[in-house]
């Protein structure tokens, strides 16, 4: 039997349907930013002037934390209280085949078909920092499509994987017990970046134990930042098994929106964002432009990589000499 | 340009109550390179879709050990045309006689892949069923 065809829709015709909440057309448009090239990008800049209203809220914390578990409850109750919720799941690509297990639905067993929570799975594909490259394209789809909140669940974070704190409203750092002795975010270095602090399983007897740990460990951060503005760092343990602890924490996401909004905060960190995009979308400018199997490309590259080789040049003045005519737009 | 790894969900539909083959293909898929989307135990037709709907999944893989393959997939048929994702190709595996693998690729199962298969064989025909389809 023949493959089924459906025409090809192009990107720009996908963002009514998107903006509609067609959910086809959602999922559609989210491949094709992961795909990548030019034809996505007029759609994507629609889509860009019609988000702005969700609130993006970043789950971290180390792989098996409890993450998954958490989102599927707090989609549940947020379903609950009619809200339309957009998940985007990050898991690691396999360096060795560029396949990927995307596995966090596995937890989100009890979202049964619901169209109202849109999920996500997405693979780094070679990005470092805990997101994909596609990841807030996606979300502003998301938000254009009318989901609030979008929630990104990060890969286990390890040193200096924290994009998320630049490209999220708020951010959830989650620390489970029995990981070792340590509190993870404290190994991790990420016990700065938090918004709110999750202690996750609190099911389990060892919980309380890291509950008190990173409350000490808080006061003594904390009190070294002491300028930072009133927002009172919460601890919230939750369980995804009995569901102790999720209201609280929806409650918290809430709260620290409020917040934002009520001082200056939001319009910082939605400029914080823009800031961090811009400099990523620059970054994938320059690095498309500069492919190593690209032809031609900038002036005398062979030459820059003999001299480099033979030592006789630094890489950064090379790396000048070789963004120099892109830069006059003089030679392509 | 195809360079995006096959994108597939692999889904467990019904009661029969382990998950080491699925697991087992799932590897092997991310090892030929695709991207596998897992959902984990007894999951009904309504959830499947949507998922492979939200995740825009190439190939829609179910697997059926409990006998119910006579229901259940045309449920699943039934639920990507009314979400107007036919074309998300579904791959059947588990255990049933000739009738049924033909009887459910007349109503539009691509592939029936019985228990047996070795997992070279599943990547060829997710290979070989991606490539014949038209770019979406
Ligand atoms: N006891 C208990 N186990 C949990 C809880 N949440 C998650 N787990 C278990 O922890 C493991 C990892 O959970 P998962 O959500 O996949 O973690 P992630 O990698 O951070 O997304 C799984 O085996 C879960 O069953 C919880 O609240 N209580
Ligand atoms: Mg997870």
């Amino acid at each position: 039997m023949s493959a089924v065809t459906r025409l090809r829709v192009s990107s720009l015709d996908l963002v009514a349907p998107v903006l509609a909440g067609k959910i086809t057309a959602i999922a559609r448009l989210m491949s094709r930013v992961e795909s990548g090239g030019g034809e996505v990008m007029g759609a994507l800049e629609e889509i860009y002037r019609h988000a702005g209203k969700a609130h993006i809220v970043g789950i971290t914390g180390v792989a098996g934390s409890g993450k998954s578990a958490l989102l599927a409850k707090l989609a549940i109750r947020l379903r609950a209280a009619g809200r339309r919720v957009g998940i985007i799941a990050v898991d690691p690509t396999s360096p060795f085949s560029g396949g990927s297990i995307l596995g966090d639905r596995i937890r989100m067993n009890e979202l049964s078909g619901d169209p109202a929570v849109f999920i996500r799975s997405m693979a780094t594909r070679g990005s470092l920092g805990g997101l994909a490259r596609a990841t807030l394209d996606a979300g502003d789809i998301l938000d254009a499509a009318g989901y609030d909140p979008v929630l990104i669940e990060t890969v286990g974070v390890g040193q200096d994987e924290v994009e998320i704190v630049q490209a999220a409203h708020s951010t959830v750092v989650v620390s489970a017990p029995g990981l070792g002795d340590d509190i993870q975010a404290v190994k991790a270095g990420v016990l700065e970046i938090a918004d709110i602090h999750v202690v996750s399983k609190c099911d389990r007897p060892d919980a309380n134990r890291t509950v008190i740990d990173l409350k000490n460990m808080l006061t003594m951060t904390v009190a070294a930042a002491a300028s930072a503005p009133a927002w009172p760092l919460p601890v919230v343990a939750t369980s995804a098994e009995s569901g102790e602890g999720v209201d609280e924490l929806v409650e918290q996401i809430d709260a620290h929106r409020a917040f934002l909004q009520r001082t200056d905060g939001l319009r910082e960190r939605q400029r914080r964002i823009a800031q961090w995009r811009l400099l990523k979308a620059a970054e994938e400018l320059l690095r498309d432009e500069f492919k190593p199997q690209q032809e031609g490309g900038g002036r005398g590259r062979a030459q820059l990589i003999d001299a480099m080789t033979a030592r006789e040049i630094h890489p950064h003045v090379a790396a000048r000499q070789l963004i120099e005519p892109a830069r006059r737009g003089t030679e392509k | 340009m195809q360079t995006d790894p096959i994108r597939v969900l692999i889904a467990k539909v019904g009661l029969d109550g382990h998950d080491r083959g699925v697991k087992i293909v799932a590897r092997c898929l991310r090892d030929a390179g695709m991207d596998v989307i897992y959902t984990g135990l007894h999951r009904t037709p309504e959830q499947v879709v949507m998922a492979a709907v939200q995740e825009d999944v190439d190939i829609l893989g179910i697997s059926i050990l409990s006998g119910a393959h006579m229901t259940v997939i045309p449920k699943v048929l039934d639920l990507l045309k009314e979400q107007e994702a036919e074309d998300i190709m579904v791959v059947a595996g588990g255990v049933m006689p000739d009738e049924d693998i033909a009887a459910l690729k007349e109503q539009g199962v691509q592939e029936v892949l019985l228990q047996d298969t070795p997992p070279d064989a599943i990547v060829d025909s997710i290979r070989r069923l991606v490539a014949a389809r038209a770019p979406r």
